[in-house]
């Protein structure tokens, strides 16, 4: 309690207050948990559209004559690839291939990307680009004051957004500069949740324009535990559960995002653990039965729940899970201590929840 | 949701519990505070009848979709019922937290603990 004061608020916090959400200290952030309830939130995104305000999010500006060969040496994924108005996920490694974030860089121009952090990270991540830029002819910019950072997703986000956007949409995985409620901003095709829609980047200024109109349009208020629920039940990895400095992509199953021949830093040593092997890998379960798992919960025989929630969807527990990399196979079954009662469950392909239509 | 209520015919206990005193005997649940602060209950794995529960110990727990939360026992005793109504639809500790929604029914091994817990408005002014 004592330290709320020295929590930030992002532009939004009196729209949360105003719409009744509990808020609760995230990454040094006083962010909206939940509004409605959170599976209630989790269906609108699943059947409708829903809103997430995510200004507590990063962003970093990298621009200059060497922005492209810089940002290869730093990020997993082949950045050559990204088109202009393009976006791409890749992981930043350290040497050892030890994950520090993981990241969506948009191509704004031939020499300039805007790549979003974890609002736990950014200073790590600003610090780590900014020290290893100093060889290549670029400017590496704090942008993270520079934007509110607003998710619209669901079945229903682009019709919904359609109507207060002038101009068209941007296909998935690619940004545009549109005018939304007559505010200018980046509109990019990416999100969070295993369903379609986007995310949106704008001057702080405007956010509670923006986010009253999406409101007056349709969108659910949607928080941070609908997030959380949405991304587990389509295994998307959350930084601090599910990766950590202590995991390189290979076991956390990022090996798809990294491109090992253009040199990234780490580069060897994930190259090396793709040939290898590694000991554990990282799992999608579903409980079979009763029970809820939850991080940091051991997984008899070895291994780590690294989250565990229960999935609206599915209406069970479910959960990604570090284990031995010999039984980390779809269909096989684990046991999961949970607070001392063994919970038994079985190991799925992901996602665990697939969008309808898809 | 309901709006907060703290009848006055129960007792409290400072984690949140209330307890219904009918001579020796006494029914559990978790007040409207719990219930909102924990939000939507997805899960209750009810304790075994027969069991002893021991004033001030966690004796269950009740899950909502972000975390788990521990059930203080507000009185000693041993259970003789549990609200097996629960496991299809546990979501009603939220919407009847003091009625449909109570969690067990104990014989009270010493009734003389009730003196110790909070009346409803000692309770709502341990909230403020």
């Amino acid at each position: 309690m004592s330290s709320t004061a020295e929590l930030r608020r992002t532009p939004l916090y009196d729209r949360h207050e105003a719409a009744g959400a509990k808020l609760v200290p995230f990454a040094g952030w006083e962010m909206p948990v939940q509004y409605a309830g959170i599976r209630e939130e989790h269906i609108a995104v699943r059947t409708g559209a829903g809103v997430f305000d995510v200004s507590h999010m990063g962003q970093v500006l990298t621009r200059g004559p060497e922005a492209l060969a810089f940002l290869q040496r730093m990020l997993s994924n082949d950045v050559r690839r990204i088109p202009q108005g393009g976006a791409q996920y890749s992981v930043m490694c350290r040497e050892d291939g030890g994950v520090l974030d993981d990241l969506f860089t948009y191509r704004l121009a031939e020499c300039e990307f805007l790549t979003v952090t974890n609002a736990a990270n950014h200073e790590k991540d600003l610090g780590w680009l900014q020290s290893h830029a100093g060889e290549f002819d670029v400017d590496v910019l704090d942008r993270a004051g520079d934007f509110a950072m607003l998710a619209l997703q669901g079945p229903n986000a682009c019709s919904l957004l359609q109507g207060v956007t002038e101009g068209s949409l941007p296909a998935r995985f690619h940004v545009v500069l549109r005018a939304v409620a007559g505010v200018p901003m980046l509109v990019c095709g990416t999100g969070y949740t295993g369903e379609g829609g986007v995310e949106l980047l704008l001057d702080p200024e405007h956010a509670e324009d923006v986010w009253d109109a999406l409101v007056a349009a349709g969108a659910a208020p949607a928080g941070l535990g609908a997030r959380d629920t949405l991304r587990l039940e389509v295994c998307f990895h959350l930084y601090g559960n599910d990766l950590s400095e202590q995991r390189n992509p290979i076991e956390a199953g990022l090996g798809w995002c990294c491109k090992e021949q253009t040199g990234f830093i780490g580069s060897e040593a994930v190259s090396a653990a793709r040939r290898e092997g590694t000991t554990e890998k990282l799992v999608p379960f579903v409980i079979e039965g009763q029970g809820i798992a939850r991080q940091g919960n051991p997984v008899l025989g070895g291994g780590e729940v690294t989250s565990g929630t229960f999935s609206p969807c599915l209406e069970r527990g479910i959960g990604m899970a570090y284990v031995s990399s010999a039984r980390a196979e779809p269909g096989e079954h684990i046991e999961i201590d949970v607070r001392r009662r063994t919970r038994p469950a079985r190991i799925e392909r992901r996602p665990l929840y697939q969008r309808k239509g898809a | 949701m309901a709006d907060p209520s703290y009848p006055d015919d129960l007792k409290y206990h400072a984690e949140h519990d209330w307890a219904r005193i009918e001579g020796d005997s006494a029914t559990f649940g978790i007040t409207w505070y719990a219930q909102d602060a924990l939000g939507e209950v997805v899960f209750f794995d009810p304790p075994e009848v027969g069991a002893e529960v021991s004033k001030d110990q966690a004796y269950t727990e009740v899950e909502s979709v972000k975390a788990v939360s521990d059930v203080f026992a507000p009185l000693s005793g041993e259970i003789t019922a549990v609200n097996d109504a629960l496991g299809d639809k546990p979501e009603t500790i939220n919407e009847d937290p003091y009625g449909e929604g109570w969690l067990v029914k104990v014989k009270l091994s010493d009734p003389s603990e009730v003196d110790s817990l909070m009346d409803a408005s000692e309770y709502q002014a341990s909230l403020d």
